[in-house]
């Protein structure tokens, strides 16, 4: 069975590129050109010098002492916090504005929910001179103000959606519709592996550096490159796939996807896309999503700004019906305490999207001597907020 | 023959089709707008089915979708409220909507549904070429369902025979790349535009739509294809209040 795209653009029954007219030339520009463009040898080493020399890979995998003693194996953390912006989305808009530069793009369009990818969107539009605008859903942007503030310091325009629920799923849907208005001088940089065939592939590849380090890293570190489990968050679903990547088919790693529960799977409140969601189409691809009985699509929620998504990857979706991937859900307050735990264990203040991740480590068993890595996908600061008021701090 | 097909052997230039979203503003006004435009003149009709999400469409198409929803409107309802619809409605009649409403309901099911109530055909601007000619084409054709694509500005000649090839009923060619309810301003581009279409002599009727909206923009339009199709501008009207044979006239009367 293979795990990954074929060249119809399908994941098993998932993915395709459903996408109106409008649309078409530019997602067939990008199509048709991007595998040839990341197989070139320039682009390769600009993006390799980027990474290392502008994001600051590789990131580290740390060995976590206090954390293993209690959960008695070798848990490792992948530091993707401590990437330039302080989130694993950087390794993506990296690899996709040199691929704009190279399609002949000189306008820059993003979604953005908690403010990271707007964030590492703008930052490569200044790195490299590139008009960008990014939308934000308008209740977001009242949420999310220090990051609203960076992206304008970084000459970014913050466009509010103010459709639907004003959120990150309408935020994309106005980026999509500034494409649609804007089909010749325009990259769309999508901030997940969801959208149109290619971009799930695309954006997996940018990501699959953190599988590809974790390998060597592991093997320098214990003598073997692969793990009994890996374990990522998952909202549309990146740093999940840069995660699993490489070790999609090796069958004896077990992966690990955390969805949020929100306030709970039954709740009413939650974004546990697997649990609550079925095949339907979202943003451009087949896929999993949170919907009515009639199509209409539903709100999440999660008190992660980057788990509040109503779908996930088709990647992800080919993965959970196979069984490769095992999908499960962490609630809020679950989450809030993982990162409070880390935090005191560590003396690492995890973003909560990452949190959740963590969390699942409580609810399963290991044996000693197991090794388990789980993607620390991105660093606290711009939850302190949200740690503050739950705890009282 | 289908009545968009022998609509279009009988009436060769200045057709009139209209765009109006089921369920607005009234849930149950759908039946009552399709008389009152038959009536006032229209040749066409396309009855749009609401979605959350409609990413082709700008702000007026998406609030009337979002009150329609509010209203309690779905394919299961408007399937209902359509099954006299041919004792009261002899013009053609397409549904608009996105896919994914159609995948919950059914991809047979609602080809069997359209059939059944004297539906003609289908616009649904989110499933492509490829994935139709893939998963949709053959419920489709059971169902004697037309299926109508779009064509933009930046549509490759080679994908336009394409589109043609699969085509039954007529081509929608959108006036410019563009969301519902910009303004159609003819400039030189767009007028070269329509008028290599118009010589690609295609085997489909050409209908042109988006930014059509009024007397001036539809005679515009008419005069490179069969006729254009008007939305955001009819839609806008009912949400004032206006009654339709208003609006019809002051797209057709002299």
């Amino acid at each position: 069975m293979s795990y990954f795209v074929n060249e119809e653009g399908y994941y098993g029954d998932f993915g395709g590129a459903y996408i109106p007219e409008m649309l078409y030339p530019n997602v067939e520009e990008l199509r048709s050109n991007y595998l040839k463009i990341i197989n070139e040898p320039g682009f390769r080493a600009e993006f390799d010098q980027l990474l290392k020399d502008y994001v600051g890979r590789p990131s580290p995998l740390y060995l976590a002492k206090r954390l293993s003693a209690r959960y008695g194996a070798n848990i490792f953390l992948k530091r993707e916090d401590l990437n330039h912006t302080g989130a694993h989305k950087i390794n993506n808009t990296i690899g996709q504005i040199l691929m704009a530069e190279r399609l002949g793009k000189n306008r820059i369009i993003a979604e953005t929910g908690a403010g990271q990818h707007g964030v590492a969107t703008a930052t490569v539009c200044a790195l490299r001179g590139l008009e960008c605008v990014v939308y934000m859903g308008e209740i977001d942007i009242q949420r999310q103000a220090p990051n609203v503030a960076r992206m304008k310091m970084l000459g970014a325009k913050v466009v509010p959606a103010t459709s639907g629920s004003r959120t990150l799923k309408d935020a994309t849907n106005e980026a999509m519709r500034d494409w649609i208005n804007n089909p010749v001088d325009t990259h769309y940089i999508i901030g997940s592996v969801v959208g149109p065939h290619p971009y799930p592939d695309m954006v997996a590849r940018f990501q699959s550096i953190i599988s590809a380090e974790t390998k060597k890293q592991l093997l320098e570190q214990t003598g073997s490159e692969l793990p009994d489990y890996v374990l990522a968050c998952v909202g549309g679903g990146s740093n999940a796939m840069g995660m699993f990547y490489h070790f999609i088919d090796d069958e004896s790693v077990k992966l690990v996807a955390i969805e949020a529960a929100g306030k709970g799977v039954r709740s009413g409140y939650s974004a546990a896309t697997t649990t609550l969601g079925q095949e339907g189409v979202l943003h451009g691809s087949r896929s999993i999503l949170m919907q009515t009985e009639d199509g209409q699509v539903v709100e999440p929620h999660s008190v992660s700004a980057g788990l509040d998504y109503p779908g996930i990857g088709p990647q992800h979706a080919h993965l959970f019906k196979t069984g490769r991937g095992e999908y499960v859900s962490i609630t809020d307050d679950e989450s809030l305490q993982a990162g409070l735990l880390l935090t005191q264990l560590e003396g690492i203040i995890p973003a909560i999207e990452s949190a959740h991740a963590l969390a699942q480590l409580e609810k399963m068993k290991f044996t000693p001597g197991q090794n388990v890595v789980v993607c620390l996908s991105g660093r606290g600061d711009k939850d302190m907020e949200t740690y503050m008021k739950h705890f009282g701090l | 023959m289908n009545r968009l097909e022998a609509l279009f052997q009988r009436k060769k230039g200045n057709i009139l089709s209209i765009y109006y979203t089921a369920g607005y503003p009234d849930l149950h006004d759908t039946v009552r707008i399709a008389e009152e435009l038959e009536a006032a003149g229209a040749d066409l009709l396309e009855i749009g089915f609401p979605y959350s999400d409609p990413v082709a469409d700008g702000p007026v198409i998406q609030g009337s979708s979002k009150v329609a929803l509010d209203n309690g409107m779905n394919l299961k309802l408007l399937f209902e409220q359509l099954k006299d619809l041919r004792s009261r409605v002899s013009i053609p009649v397409l549904l608009m909507g996105y896919v994914n409403p159609v995948l919950q309901y059914g991809v047979e099911k609602f080809c069997e549904s359209c059939k059944a109530v004297g539906v003609d055909g289908c616009i649904v601007p989110d499933l492509p070429m490829a994935e139709y000619e893939r998963h949709y084409k053959s419920c489709f054709e059971e169902a004697d369902l037309c299926n109508i694509f779009l064509i933009t500005p930046q549509t490759s000649a080679e994908r336009i025979r394409k589109i043609d090839g699969l085509s039954r009923g007529f081509i929608y060619l959108l006036s410019s790349s563009a969301t519902t309810g910009k303004n159609l301003q003819v400039s030189e581009n767009t007028e070269g535009y329509f008028a290599r279409i118009k010589s690609m002599n295609l085997k489909n009727p050409l209908m042109i739509g988006f930014g059509i909206s009024d007397k001036a923009t539809f005679q515009k339009a008419s005069a490179y294809a069969s006729g254009a199709i008007i939305g955001t501008a009819f839609v806008k009207s009912l949400g004032e209040g206006k009654p339709v044979n208003d609006f019809i006239r002051s797209i057709t009367g002299s």
